[in-house]
């Protein structure tokens, strides 16, 4: 017998997809028996206060949890969002319910044995609720008291070998698109450069000590599989500066309607298109019109092609990435908050992606940033509103960076041009007595 | 909320344990803090961190950017988190007496 009636909640266990409620009911069920012996360190009925309390904001249209909460680790500034029920009274076991971010392997890969150490010591100590993963890429344990925090960051990085997360005003967990681990259009190993600067910024992501948060996230193409371009202050997208490689003969075999080879790998056959046309799928919707299909040779002139991946998409086993590779760096991606939504403009056209010398390229744009966004970043301000601010030539400056065409979608349309006082002839000091020498008033 | 007394002085505080009111601050608040955030004894860069953040919030009505105050007390912040294990926030701010932060933590 649940511990809460949820007439509400309950209207959510039907239907195809699968119910978080049937499954939060599982969790509570498991917990109430508790056939493994666990020794709960937070109240058995947690889950079941969670319910409860879900039921009772369903009801109110409101939320019941109160406003802000600030626990953590020693060492730490970050790591731990703390949370307390606004109904303690009816719910005990949710009276506390602090969150932990957990830092994710790149690409999110397990075992089921770490899985299964994960999921022991959380329900042991925690709710045995999860999120997996949270929208920036952590692990997420849901649920806890606050004495419970220390020991389960003792247990997390004495037996399990894993760290904490990050949040608040820092460098936020990095995560990546699953790149070359699996996929033929990994411009650059997303997965070995999202874990370099994980580690290599390990300060900056536990003690919060810039302005406000920052993100990386790493996409190895610029199809954009982990969204870096709307998600990230500073976006990593691979993309390659020489020639596409084309199979003709594999060209042929799509353009035959060979069943081996479908368009868009077959992504489209829920729905009868008709036999695939070159000329219709791929040649008129290239953005820049560069590619040509005669006598049976697809040709591309790779000057005027933006790498926009859509021929590639859609021919993949004809079509392949460049080799000379590497990524492009865009920055300033937010949310709207507080003067409006932001993608990430184009910084750096193309870097390489060495880890040879352990990315020192890319290490060096981040630094000049940081050192930049440090020093003049107002209390929370995002880096996309210190360049709305300052300007992005400002940005150009402090990363050594030359202006270039590629740096703006259209020049501007208004013209008040600021100029550097050397950059004019005579300077600014000018004398008005010998303007009235030529100019009678 | 909770109240939590210590050397015959009470304190009102949140779940946090952070104070309600600034203005009921006194030394003894001080000296609670400190058992509760891991520090055996308190020095003079401690004070210096606490009178520094009171100074800076009376001023201002809020509390300084955690680079302001690695300026005003000239202590590099891994220096603070040396002195304060939970940080600037959770530790020296609560220590201060000053009110919980807020935000996206």
């Amino acid at each position: 017998m649940a511990k809460h009636e949820t007439p509400l909640l309950d209207q959510l266990e039907s239907g195809p997809w699968p119910s978080f409620v049937s499954d939060l009911k599982q969790q509570a069920e498991v917990r109430a028996k508790n056939e493994a012996g666990v020794e709960f360190q937070i109240p058995q009925d947690a889950v079941e206060d969670l319910l409860g309390v879900l039921e009772l904001s369903f009801k109110h249209g409101r939320t019941h949890w109160k406003h802000g909460g600030i626990v953590g680790v020693f060492g730490y500034g970050g790591g731990v969002i703390g949370r307390y029920c606004d109904q303690p009274k009816l719910f005990p076991g949710v009276e506390h319910f602090h969150t932990m971010r957990v830092a994710q392997p790149c690409g999110k890969y397990y075992k089921t044995s770490y899985l299964r150490e994960l999921t022991k010591l959380w329900d042991f100590r925690g709710s045995g609720v999860t999120n997996m993963h949270g929208a920036t890429g952590d692990i997420i344990f849901l649920g806890t008291t606050t004495p419970q925090l220390e020991e389960i960051f003792y247990t997390l990085t004495h037996d399990l070998n894993q760290d904490l997360g990050g949040s608040g005003s820092n460098l936020r967990t990095p995560a990546d698109c699953l790149g070359s681990s699996r996929c033929q259009y990994a411009c650059y190993d997303s997965n070995a450069l999202c874990h370099f600067l994980t580690n290599e910024y390990q300060d900056e992501l536990h003690r919060p000590a810039f302005p406000y948060k920052f993100k990386f996230k790493m996409d190895a193409c610029p199809n954009g599989c982990v969204a870096s371009i709307a998600r990230s202050d500073m976006s990593f997208i691979g993309t390659w500066r020489d020639a596409i490689k084309v199979d003709q003969d594999a060209v042929n075999k799509y353009v035959e309607n060979d069943p081996g080879y479908p368009a868009n790998a077959g992504a489209h056959k829920g729905k009868d298109w008709g036999p695939f046309d070159i000329e219709k799928e791929v040649l008129a919707l290239c953005p820049t019109k560069c590619m040509k299909f005669e006598n049976k040779t697809l040709s591309i002139d790779n000057a005027n092609c933006t790498r926009c991946m859509h021929c590639i998409n859609t021919m993949p086993r004809a079509l392949r990435i460049g080799d000379d590779r590497g990524c492009s760096i865009l920055v300033g991606a937010k949310a709207p908050i507080l003067d409006g939504a932001q993608m990430g403009s184009l910084l750096v056209p193309f870097v390489e992606v060495n880890p040879e010398n352990d990315y020192e390229a890319i290490t060096e744009v981040i630094e000049s940033i940081w050192d930049w966004w440090m020093e003049e970043g107002k209390n929370r301000e995002r880096l996309g509103e210190l360049i709305m601010r300052q300007g992005f030539q400002k940005l150009l400056e402090v990363t050594g960076i030359d202006p270039q065409p590629q740096h703006v979608a259209y020049p501007r349309t208004n013209p008040y041009i600021f100029w550097k006082e050397d950059e004019v002839d005579g300077g600014w000091e000018r004398d008005v007595v010998e303007y009235r020498k030529h100019h009678l008033r | 909320m909770a109240t939590v007394e210590m050397n015959g002085t009470t304190f009102e505080i949140d779940e946090d344990g952070f104070l309600l009111d600034y203005k009921t601050f006194t030394n003894d608040w001080v000296e609670y803090v400190r058992q509760q955030e891991g520090i055996d004894e308190l020095n003079d860069e401690h004070w210096k961190v606490v009178n520094v953040l009171q100074d800076y919030y009376e001023k201002n009505g809020i509390a300084p950017m955690v680079r302001v105050l690695s300026k005003l007390t000239k202590y590099k912040l891994k220096h603070i988190y040396e002195l304060f294990p939970s940080g600037p926030g959770k530790g020296a701010c609560k220590m201060a007496g000053l009110p919980k932060p807020t935000g996206c933590v």
